[in-house]
């Protein structure tokens, strides 16, 4: 096949997205939905970096619009992108693990473009009026009118709310599709499975003679879990979008109320409490979950320690919930006790739960040696090496003698955050992708192993340069959130920068990949609705 | 006092030493887990082994800190702790009001920095002239936000603010504020 011919039909015209089951285009929009997001958060991420290193360098971006970009550019990666791509695969999966069809593919659409259209509201709303008061929303900043616009403003907290709306369509359709009974099936044991899924069934195991055995897997038990966290931030994120939006309409009809009438500190352990279930919650169980699913699946072997990593997945629930200080450790009156127990003990447990994460998963894929590295192998060792890396980092930076050197520099974004999601996290993700994309394309096939290759090499290597020359900058006093205009740290930023654009020549390489894989008329037919009339996840030829 | 840069070289050799170790790690591992198995499986007592050596770095981690960088320990009983001199700084419309154009400070001397906030949450920071941090800290409007700090060497340093105010906020910069003498 020519190129034009493989452009327009794919790789040996082998992806037919006629044969896709609705399910099947439901995941696939996800995934295209979260890969363009993440297309806008590399390139967003990028021009930071040159800004950083001479704002004449970043295509006429302004000062405004270099806070607007750093605001909007976390959110996008995590709610259009991320939020994305793992809704798509854990609505995918969860009914795939079960055996049985998701609850609401309806529901499971009202996600998906609820969380497209809301990234893209919010989004816009920053590009066009420069809406800056960063993710940490730290109070009073959203609501200072003397430097925001409160249309922009308005609209950019309506954008955040309405992602959370499909944020909690994806929790109800998880926990429902655990629990119901299907059409025709005999009666399914709802509490039963939604206690085993949460792990009430293996608390309670540990004090019962009769032990019950576990309903769910243990990558449904993750999900589940992660679903608790991801409900709760939905709700403290859209509570505090509201509490934002009171003052923005009172400001639109012309009365300024007073900003001393929410109290900051309580604001902020408020807003961190619940934002910080999505860093320290959702993301390690989801995950653990993921790579527990992998290991086994490309081993072929049963999970190491399975029952151990149960309740781990369990301990990092409760953890989650309890480690929210160690954000406020240079919050001088935030009490002593809550940055020690919380800011420094609770999260210490992190350090245990996802290294046993990470030993669980070597271990299960030791066992079955020789394995084939294959591309989700190798995406998933990356995912692996990225939290052992940024996991270390955050510890160190939630201790009170460090974090008052710290906080607020580059380090915590760069070693700590940057290499969490852009190793950890996404290298997980592009695993999971690898694998399910033969699943989900009813067997196409990619069009070059070479670029996969190259996507992971540049990606790893982009990603621990970036987050290892920002933290170099951070412990030489660089901080995270505001200009220098003297060049003070332009070789850390340079290099940062060189680093970055291999992740962006990574991601470039990858997507081509895959769009010359399926081909631009199988990108459209993902789009259009199955002609297929089933529930059932995957073609029944 | 230890200085804050002792402490960043410390935490820069043993983390690039870890980094090292789990990269070399990895690698082994990726090359390992491709090659034909002995057949063995991993003993649960390696498992267990592997958790407490976990427990015991996350217990141990944050009491070696607190035993050797001093301005830890100093923080947490500072309401205890009577300081040599006191400095009132309030920050409002992105500016700094310090009591008098230059803080002087002696060295030995230990130091309270009370930082009020009229209006929104801001930072506090000490750099030195090559722009490395000396300290920082959150400043909360409607809070008490104050550090202590003991200066072992004559110095200058700027005022910087450490925390994200808005655009307005990123000139909020007193070059040589402090000064340190003998």
């Amino acid at each position: 096949m020519s190129l034009i011919q493989t452009f327009t039909n794919g790789e040996q015209g082998l992806f037919k997205p006629n044969s896709l089951t609705p399910m099947q285009k439901l995941t696939l929009r996800f995934v295209v939905i979260g890969l363009i997001y993440y297309s806008i958060v590399v390139v967003e991420g990028m021009l930071m970096r040159l800004f950083e290193v001479n704002q004449g360098l970043a295509l006429g971006v302004s000062q405004e619009q270099f806070f607007a970009i750093m605001t909007a550019h976390p959110l996008v990666g995590i709610f259009g992108s991320t939020y994305s791509i793992v809704f798509g695969a854990f609505l995918f999966l969860v009914p795939f693990l079960m055996k049985k069809p998701l609850w609401s593919i309806k529901l499971g659409n009202w996600t998906l473009w609820l969380i497209a259209i809301g990234t893209f509201i919010f989004w816009f709303a920053g590009f066009v009026s420069h809406y800056s008061p960063l993710y940490t929303l730290y109070w009073p900043l959203p609501a200072d009118f003397s430097q925001f616009s409160v249309l922009g403003g308005t609209f950019f907290i309506i954008g955040i709310a309405v992602v959370m709306v499909g944020t909690a369509f994806f929790v109800i359709n998880i926990f429902k599709t655990i629990a119901y009974t299907p059409n025709g099936w005999e009666k399914q044991p709802s509490g039963a499975l939604i206690k085993s899924a949460l792990g009430l069934t293996g608390l309670t195991n540990l004090f019962s003679k009769n032990k019950k055995e576990h309903l769910v897997s243990v990558p449904v038990a993750a999900i589940a879990r992660g679903s608790v966290d991801t409900a709760l931030s939905a709700a403290v994120i859209l509570f505090t979008g509201f509490l934002i939006l009171i003052y923005m309409v009172a400001e639109l009809f012309g009365i300024s109320l007073k900003h001393s009438s929410i109290d900051a500190l309580l604001y902020k352990n408020w807003f961190w409490w619940g934002f910080d279930l999505i860093a320290d919650g959702l993301v390690l169980i989801f995950v653990a979950g993921t790579w527990y699913l992998l290991a086994t699946l490309i081993s072929g072997k049963k999970l190491f320690m399975e029952n151990i990593a149960r309740a781990a997945l369990l301990v990092a629930l409760v953890v989650s919930w309890t480690v929210w200080s160690h954000h406020l450790m240079s919050d001088q009156a935030q009490p002593g006790i809550l940055k020690i127990v919380s800011g420094e003990m609770v999260t210490a447990f992190e350090l245990i739960t996802q290294g046993l994460a990470f030993f669980i998963t070597l271990v299960t894929l030791w066992s079955a040696r020789p394995l084939k590295m294959t591309n989700p192998l190798k995406f998933l060792l990356g995912g692996l090496l990225g939290f052992a890396l940024a996991v270390p980092a955050g510890i160190m930076q939630a201790d009170l003698g460090l974090n008052r050197i710290l906080h607020n520099t580059q380090w915590i974004v760069g070693p700590h955050a940057h290499v969490a999601i852009l190793i950890g996290l996404t290298m997980t993700l592009y695993s999971a992708i690898y694998f399910l994309f033969p699943i989900l394309t009813n067997g196409a096939k990619l069009y070059s192993e070479k670029l996969a290759s190259f996507h992971f090499w540049a990606h790893l290597l982009g990603g621990i340069g970036m987050g290892a020359f920002m933290g170099m900058a951070g412990l030489r006093g660089m901080l995270r959130r505001t200009i220098y205009f003297n060049g003070e740290f332009n070789v850390y930023m340079i290099l940062a920068a060189l680093s970055g654009s291999l992740l962006l020549l990574a991601f470039l390489a990858f997507f081509y990949n895959i769009v010359m894989s399926v081909g631009l008329k199988g990108v459209i037919g993902i789009f259009l609705p199955s002609k297929l009339k089933t529930t059932d996840l995957l073609p029944s030829e | 006092m230890i200085d804050s840069n002792i402490v960043l070289t410390g935490q820069t050799i043993a983390y690039t030493f870890y980094v090292l170790a789990i990269m070399a790690l990895m690698g082994w591992f990726a090359y390992k887990v491709t090659r034909d198995g002995s057949g063995k499986v991993v003993k649960s007592s390696i498992f267990y082994s592997f958790v407490g050596f976990l427990v015991a770095i996350g217990v141990s981690f944050h009491i070696v800190t607190h035993e050797t960088i001093p301005w830890k320990s100093m923080d947490l009983n500072r309401a205890e702790i009577k300081a040599d001199k006191e400095f009132h700084i309030i920050m409002e419309n992105h500016e700094f009001r310090l009591p008098s154009h230059k803080l002087m400070i002696r060295v030995n001397e230990i130091v309270r920095f009370n930082v009020d906030s009229k209006d929104l949450t801001y930072g506090f920071g000490l750099f030195r002239s090559d722009n490395t941090m000396v300290f920082q800290m959150q400043v909360v409007p409607g809070h008490i936000n104050d550090i202590l700090w003991q200066f072992d060497q004559p110095a200058v340093y700027s005022i910087r603010s450490t925390e994200y105010s808005g655009p307005k906020g990123i000139n909020m910069i007193l070059r040589d504020a402090v000064e340190v003498v003998d």
